[in-house]
C-alpha cells in the first residue's frame, strides 16, 4: 500500500518534470531569421523542482488530503434536505433572490463607474445562463452553439439601428423574437439527435453563424464589426451631451442638472438588472408551468415521457426556443452597453464560459446560476494581474468543484408544485 | 366491441424482423395475457401498439380508429396508457408530480380526482407523496407507474411485465388490482412472465414464440393446455 503511493506519487513528479521542463524551461527566440533555443533562468529551474516536489509531496498524501476537503463544511445552508422542507427552501432561495434585488439596486450608487459598467456585464452573463439553464439545466439539451443566439439578438439591433435608425426598445423583443425564431429552426433538425451528437452539431451552427457574421461583409461589416450602435432612451430622454436622435430630448437638461457619463452607464445597468429580473421571474414561471415539468421528464425518461403523449420534439423545441430568446434579450443589452460589436465578441469560448456558470451554479438551480456568474465575471476581473492563469485558474476551480460539489454550488432544488385542494 | 385489433403486424428494428405477422383482439372490458418466453418479441409488440416501433405492414385499430401510422403522441392521448417495462418512473420528481405528469393532458380538477383515486387504489402512495419517486422500493414504484398511467383516465391499459422483480406479496397486491381495473371498466393488456397468475387473472391469453402467436385460447384453457404447461408453466 504505501510503496503503491510511494512509486505513484513519484511518477507523478516524474511527469509534471517532463511536462514542465520543455515548457518553461526552454525558450525559443527569434533571431533574425534564425530561431534559437535559450535555456530559462536559474530560478525557473529551481521552480520547477520545487513543482515536482510539491506534486510528490500531495501525491503521498493525497488520500488524507482528498478526504479532509470531502469533509469541508458544507457551505450551503440549504443543502441536503428531503423534499418536505422544500417549499421552505423554495422560500428562502426566494428571500435570498429578492435580498440580491435590492442590494444591486443601490450598487451602483455606492461604487466607481468600472464596477457599475462590470456589474452590467454580470448581468449580461446572468441572462444568458439563465436561459441556457433551461436547456441545459432543465431540459439536458447538452447546447455548445448557445452564443449563436446571443449574437443574432445583438446583430439584429446593430443592424436594424444602422439600416432603420430603431431605437433600443423597440429592438429589444425583435432581436429576443429573432433569436427565439432562430433556436426553433436550427432546432428543428438537431433535436431528434441526442447528446454527444447534439453537443457537436450544435458547436458546429454557433460557429457557422459566426463564420456567416465574419465573411458576410457587404451586411455586417465582416471583422470590422458595427459601431454607432445608440444608447438606451427613458422616455425619449437621451443620456448623451447633446441629442443625437430628432424629437428626443437629454436627460440632463430635462432635470436641471449637471451632465455626468455616469447617468448612461447607471442608466444601462439598471436596464439590465430589471432585464435580469424579468428574465429570471419568467423563467421561474416557466419552471412551475406543466411545460417546465416536461423538460425535467424528458430528461429523466424519455421513453416514459413519451408514453405518457409527450411530444419529444415540440417539448424539446420548447426549452430550445425559449433558451435562444433570452439569449437574444442579452444580445441586444450587450450591443447597447458596447455600441460597437464584432464576431469576435461571439467565440466558442462564450459559449463555454456561458455553460461553465451553467455547470457551476449547479444546473437548474436559479440562485446557483446566478452566484456562478457573479463569481466567473467578477474573479478574472479582481485577479487582474493573473490574468494570463486565467483560464488555469478556472480550469482549477473547475477540478476543484468536481470534488467538493460535484453537483455545482446549490443543485438544484425542483420546485414543488401542489394543486390547491380547497379551489 | 373490439377495444384494440392487431392485423397481421410485422415490426422490424432496422433489418431484423422481430414481429413476423401478429393478429391480435383485445375486447372491451377484457383482461387479456401475453406470455411468452425472453426475446420472444412480447414487448416489441406492445410499444408497436404505442407507436415506437411503428409497424411496418399489417394494420392496428384501437377503438374504431387506424393508428398503424400515427405518432406516438397521438396513440398515447387516444385513451390509451402503458405501464411499460421497467417501470420508468421519473425518479427525480416526488411521487405527487409523477402522477401529475400522467395527467399532464387533463385539466386540473381532473387530476385531483384521478389523484384520489390513485391513492384509494394505493395508500401506500399517499404516504409517500412528498418523496422522491427513485428512492422508493421497487414495489412501491410498481405501484407509482401503474398509478400514473391511470391518471390519464384511460379506457384501456397495457401493463409490460408489471410483476417483474417483486415479491411473491407486492404481485399479488398487484394482481388483484389489475383485477380491480377491469371491474371499474378499464381493458387490460397484460405481458407477464408469471405465467400461472397472468392466466389465471385473464379472460383470454395469447402466447407469443419468436415473433409469431402460437396459441390463443381462454385462460383456463391455456392453463391445462399440456404445451402452455411444459413451456411456461414449469412443467
Ligand atoms: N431496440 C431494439 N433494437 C434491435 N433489436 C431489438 C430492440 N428491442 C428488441 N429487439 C430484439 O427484438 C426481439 C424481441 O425483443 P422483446 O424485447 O420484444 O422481447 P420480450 O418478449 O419483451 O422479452 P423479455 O421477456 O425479455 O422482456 C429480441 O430478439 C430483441 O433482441
Ligand atoms: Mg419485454
Amino acid at each position: 500500500m504505501a510503496a503503491n503511493n510511494l512509486r505513484h506519487a513519484l511518477f507523478c513528479a516524474i511527469v509534471t518534470l517532463i511536462i514542465s521542463f520543455p515548457i518553461l524551461g526552454l525558450n525559443l527566440e527569434a533571431k533574425g531569421i534564425n530561431i534559437t533555443l535559450t535555456g530559462a533562468k536559474t530560478s525557473t529551474y529551481v521552480a520547477i523542482v520545487l513543482a515536482a516536489v510539491v506534486v510528490f509531496v500531495f501525491q503521498i498524501f493525497r488520500d488524507s488530503f482528498m478526504g479532509v476537503l470531502g469533509k469541508l463544511p458544507n457551505l450551503n445552508p440549504l443543502a441536503g434536505r428531503e423534499p418536505m422542507e422544500q417549499s421552505k427552501r423554495v422560500k428562502l432561495e426566494s428571500w435570498i433572490l429578492t435580498g440580491i434585488v435590492i442590494f444591486a439596486l443601490f450598487w451602483p450608487f455606492l461604487v466607481s463607474r468600472g464596477s457599475v459598467d462590470l456589474a452590467t456585464l454580470v448581468l449580461i452573463y446572468i441572462m444568458l445562463a439563465l436561459g441556457l439553464n433551461v436547456v441545459v439545466g432543465l431540459a439536458g439539451l447538452l447546447d455548445l452553439g448557445y452564443v449563436a443566439f446571443y449574437a443574432v439578438g445583438a446583430y439584429t439591433f446593430a443592424l436594424l439601428s444602422q439600416y432603420t435608425g430603431i431605437s433600443f426598445w423597440m429592438a429589444l423583443p425583435i432581436g429576443a423574437l429573432l433569436a427565439g425564431l432562430t433556436g426553433m429552426i436550427l432546432g428543428f433538425p438537431v433535436l431528434r439527435l441526442r447528446g454527444d451528437y447534439l453537443a457537436i452539431v450544435t458547436l458546429g451552427f454557433g460557429e457557422i453563424i459566426r463564420i456567416l457574421l465574419n465573411n458576410w461583409t457587404t451586411l455586417t461589416g465582416g471583422p470590422n464589426g458595427i459601431g454607432g450602435i445608440p444608447d438606451p432612451t427613458l422616455f425619449g430622454m437621451e443620456f448623451g451631451r447633446r441629442v443625437k436622435e430628432e424629437g428626443n430630448t437629454s436627460f440632463h437638461e430635462t432635470f436641471g442638472i449637471a451632465y455626468a457619463s455616469e447617468h448612461k452607464i447607471i442608466f444601462l445597468y439598471l436596464i439590465a438588472l430589471v432585464l435580469a429580473v424579468i428574465t429570471a421571474l419568467i423563467i421561474r414561471r416557466f419552471m412551475r408551468m406543466p411545460v417546465g415539468r416536461a423538460w425535467e421528464a424528458l430528461r429523466e425518461d424519455e421513453i416514459a415521457a413519451r408514453s405518457l403523449g409527450l411530444s419529444r420534439t415540440a417539448v424539446k423545441l420548447s426549452a430550445f426556443t425559449i433558451g435562444a430568446f433570452f439569449a437574444g434579450f442579452a444580445g441586444t443589452v450587450f450591443a447597447s452597453k458596447q455600441g460597437f460589436i464584432s464576431p469576435e465578441s461571439f467565440v466558442f469560448l462564450e459559449s463555454a464560459i456561458i455553460l461553465a456558470i451553467v455547470v457551476l451554479g449547479g444546473m437548474g438551480s436559479q440562485l446557483g446560476v446566478i452566484l456562478a456568474a457573479i463569481a466567473v465575471t467578477i474573479l478574472p476581473e479582481l485577479a487582474r494581474e493573473f490574468s494570463e492563469y486565467r483560464m488555469l485558474i478556472f480550469g482549477a476551480a473547475m477540478v476543484l468543484m468536481m470534488v467538493w460539489r460535484p453537483q455545482g454550488l446549490l443543485p438544484m432544488r425542483r420546485i414543488h408544485i401542489k394543486l390547491n385542494r380547497q379551489e | 366491441m373490439s377495444m384494440l385489433v392487431l392485423e397481421n403486424v410485422h415490426t422490424h428494428y432496422g433489418k431484423i424482423e422481430a414481429l413476423h405477422g401478429v393478429s391480435v383482439e383485445v375486447n372491451r372490458g377484457e383482461i387479456v395475457s401475453l406470455i411468452g418466453a425472453n426475446g420472444a418479441g412480447k414487448t416489441t409488440l406492445l410499444m408497436t401498439v404505442c407507436g415506437t416501433p411503428q409497424a411496418s405492414s399489417g394494420r392496428i385499430i384501437l377503438q374504431g380508429r387506424d393508428i398503424t401510422h400515427e405518432p406516438t403522441a397521438q396513440i398515447m392521448r387516444s385513451g390509451l396508457a402503458i405501464v411499460p417495462e421497467g417501470r420508468r418512473i421519473f425518479s427525480g420528481l416526488t411521487v405527487e408530480e409523477n402522477l401529475h405528469m400522467g395527467g399532464f393532458f387533463n385539466t386540473k380538477s381532473e387530476i385531483r380526482k384521478s389523484q384520489a383515486h390513485v391513492y384509494e387504489l394505493f395508500p401506500r402512495l399517499k404516504e409517500r407523496e412528498n418523496q422522491r419517486a427513485g428512492t422508493m422500493s421497487g414495489g412501491e414504484q410498481q405501484m407509482l407507474a401503474i398509478g400514473r398511467a391511470l391518471m390519464s383516465r384511460p379506457n384501456m391499459m397495457i401493463l409490460d411485465e408489471p410483476s417483474l422483480g417483486l415479491a411473491p406479496l407486492v404481485i399479488k397486491q398487484i394482481f388483484e388490482i389489475i383485477g380491480q381495473l377491469r371491474d371499474e371498466g378499464i381493458t387490460v393488456f397484460l405481458v407477464e412472465q408469471n405465467a400461472h397468475q397472468a392466466l389465471n387473472l385473464a379472460d383470454r391469453g395469447y402466447v407469443l414464440e419468436t415473433g409469431k402467436i402460437r396459441l390463443h385460447d381462454t385462460g383456463k384453457n391455456l392453463l391445462e393446455n399440456p404445451d402452455v404447461q411444459n413451456a411456461y408453466l414449469g412443467g
